[in-house]
């Protein structure tokens, strides 16, 4: 399956995306995130998975700093996140991110969501941006909504759209906290397909979910986190078939075990 | 129960059901009647009581007003023409006041030769507002938004026009200086320029600028004296600069009563609940009295500018917290997403938060607004001449002495009629941007 849904990806290479390297948070009192050490190479696709609370999501909101890590280093595509607001507006508009509960702006058409970031940050000439959206709007197969509004969507529709408003911005690395969780079933596969796309194309992802069917189809790693650490890290193929740790034999016999 | 009943008996629909209309119910009159007001008979009794009252209200107040009379020169002349027309003791409305003397209601002790003036400064600030109110017009008729201020000025105020054009000219000076340092040093340096710039042309060349402008090319309107603004004018003229300046100043000061920066977050909330915690009479008397004390002494600080800025400082706290209100109510993901494409402080604020806040809060702003305008009459404690205090100095003349109900039902109607057409205009404001929302 892993062969099949991937034959075309370009190959992965050496070169760093993402660094983080003694990292450690905390919400208070609370240690969320400990001692987290990870390298992620341009193309790819890691699959992020683990019980909740385990600090899966914070992991990856703190790539675009949406969270503040307070020890520790994280370098994204060569640019240290610090307090410093230059950095960190530069790493937000080379990293997509798709969120669990969508986040498109209700107040604006589809297109108008699509071509936002692409007109205020990028300043590209509305038109241009309009051509742009309409391409990606192609690609994730809903053109012909692009002048609805979010809230006239189904929610498969919203994220697919929600996916094309960040690649609107040509971004190297995608992050996807979740983003099947909020949809119907039968919704699920239609985002899942365009998530395999990108794959295919070799962008660098990083993705947060329990669709363990797509972590096999698409992930080179897969990682599982548990109490804010990296529990255990490894193939799909090998993390699926020979879990090494108790911890991941037990989640995997729970998620997959009816 | 479903699920027993599967077990029970194997069912497969093979034909779908096509929709069908709804049950046509009685319509018309009859049916509503019946439902709002005899419903039973506790709701009959209820009915006929509440037309009982309505008929004890309006059975003396109905004919008053309609038998009121038009044409008299005071109300000693009303009372002649009523006697004879309905007979002796009649209670007859005397509307003549009004005929006679709306012109000081409606325009206060503005020059009779001059006004067109104030009509045709409200016709400018319909105009100037015009594009902000509807996003579709092109966008370069701001620039009329932009001169319309100091237009409206020079309409109500006079005087030569270079008076309003050489204040303009200074901020035309802190724009231009704001794009040269900033470019050179960078935006801190920018703004003091900005700031600093313009504030020393206006303490030191404007006066001489317009001086030698006017004697070289005269050209103006009779100046007209704070203290001639009166009636009507004089309410529209604080409520309108109101509303207007305190809608910006209030959305500033709820973004920065959520800051994260503590010094100004905290500052806001000072103010707000300062402003909030004191009436706005007691601000009024300040602004009269107080603000002279610490002002350098001579300086001549117009009564009526003094009057505008405490009532948009006052406002601005309502509205403040009014936003602060639809900021809150907007789910986090909106900020994240907002964070995650990208986009600066200003611009999330500016595209993504604030649009959907402020239309959230538009009940709460517009319900700010009225009371703003309504309270214009409170200027009157500091003896400016708002309608209620016009329509004492009208009943205090020899020909109107006695006369109440007819100057308040008129002065309350013009209110009504201005504060319904604010609610009016929010309500249509909200089903649009209802409607296109989804």
């Amino acid at each position: 399956m892993t062969d099949a849904a991937l034959a075309s990806a370009p190959p992965v290479s050496d070169e760093v995306a993402v660094q983080i390297t003694g990292m450690n948070k905390w919400y208070g009192q609370f240690h969320v995130l400990r001692d987290i050490n990870l390298t992620v190479t341009r193309g790819e696709r890691i699959v992020i998975c683990g019980p909740s609370g385990s600090g899966k999501s914070t992991l990856i909101r703190c790539i675009n700093r949406l969270e503040e890590h307070q020890s520790g280093h994280i370098v994204v595509d060569g640019t240290e996140l610090t307090s410093n607001l230059r950095n960190i507006d530069k790493v937000r508009s080379e990293v997509g991110m798709v969120f669990q509960h969508f986040n498109l702006f209700p107040h604006l058409t589809v297109l108008e969501n699509c071509t936002l970031a692409p007109m205020w940050v990028r300043k590209i000439p509305k038109r241009e941006a309009e051509a742009t959206a309409m391409e990606f709007l192609e690609k994730v197969r809903i053109p012909e909504q692009a002048g609805k509004y979010p809230g006239q969507l189904s929610g498969g529709q919203q994220q697919r759209v929600a996916i094309a408003r960040s690649l609107c911005m040509r971004p190297k690395i995608m992050l996807f906290d979740e983003p099947t969780s909020a949809l119907d079933p039968e919704m699920i596969k239609e985002v899942l397909d365009t998530m395999i796309e990108l794959a295919r194309e070799g962008m660098t992802m990083l993705c947060v979910t329990h669709e363990m069917g797509f972590a096999q189809a698409v992930a080179n790693r897969v990682i599982f986190m548990d109490q804010g650490q990296i529990v255990e890290q490894n193939t799909p193929r090998e993390f699926f078939n020979n879990p090494r740790s108790d911890r991941t034999k037990l989640f995997l016999s729970q998620i997959l075990g009816h | 129960m479903s699920d027993l009943h599967s077990q029970t008996v194997a069912y497969s629909r093979d034909t779908m059901l096509p929709p069908v209309p709804p049950p046509r119910r009685e319509a018309g009159a009859v049916r509503w009647l019946r439902e709002n007001l005899f419903s039973g008979p506790l709701n009959i009794i209820l009915t006929i009581l509440a037309i009982w009252v309505l008929w004890l209200a309006l059975r003396d107040v109905l004919p008053w007003a309609w038998r009121g009379i038009w044409n008299a020169g005071s109300i000693s002349e009303c009372r002649t023409i009523r006697d004879q027309l309905y007979g002796e003791g009649t209670s007859a409305a005397c509307w003549a006041v009004i005929r006679a003397r709306w012109q000081q209601l409606v325009f206060g002790f503005y020059p009779a030769s001059e006004l067109w003036r104030p009509p045709l400064a409200l016709v400018v600030f319909l105009l100037a507002v015009l594009p902000i109110l509807f996003a579709d017009l092109p966008r370069r008729l701001l620039w009329l938004t932009a001169a319309a201020p100091f237009l409206i000025v020079w309409l109500l105020w006079g005087g030569p026009i270079w008076g309003p054009v050489a204040v303009a000219l200074g901020f035309g000076l802190g724009w231009l200086a704001w794009r040269i340092v900033a470019r050179a040093g960078g935006p801190l340096l920018g703004a003091v320029a900005a700031i600093l710039v313009p504030v020393l042309y206006w303490i030191f060349v404007d006066a001489p600028l317009t001086a030698a402008l006017a004697r070289i090319l005269p050209i103006g309107l009779t100046p007209v004296r704070s203290s001639d603004f009166g009636g009507f004018t004089l309410s529209i003229v604080i409520g309108l600069s109101g509303i207007t300046l305190s809608l910006p100043l209030g959305i500033l000061l709820a973004l920065a009563r959520r800051s994260e920066m503590f010094i100004i977050s905290k500052v806001a909330v000072i103010y707000i609940e300062v402003i909030r915690g004191v009436p706005l009479i007691v601000w009024l008397l300040v602004a009269q009295v107080l603000l002279n004390y610490f002002l350098p002494s001579g300086t001549n600080f117009d009564i009526l500018l003094r009057v505008i800025i405490m009532v948009t400082l006052f406002s601005s706290a309502y509205i403040a917290e009014v936003i602060r209100g639809g900021l809150a109510a907007l789910p986090r993901g909106q900020y994240e997403a907002a964070d995650a494409l990208g986009l600066g402080y200003w611009q999330a604020m500016q595209l993504i938060v604030l649009p959907q806040a402020l239309k959230i809060s538009i009940p709460g702003i517009v319900n700010s607004f009225i009371g703003l305008f309504k309270d214009t009459t409170l200027v009157s404690i500091i003896s400016l001449f708002d309608p209620m205090r016009m329509s004492s100095t009208i009943r205090a003349t020899t020909e109107w002495g006695g006369i109440y109900w007819e100057l308040y039902i008129f002065v309350a109607a013009v209110f009504f009629v201005f504060c319904f057409a604010m609610s009016r205009y929010s309500m249509w404001l909200e089903q649009r941007l209802e409607r296109s929302h989804r």
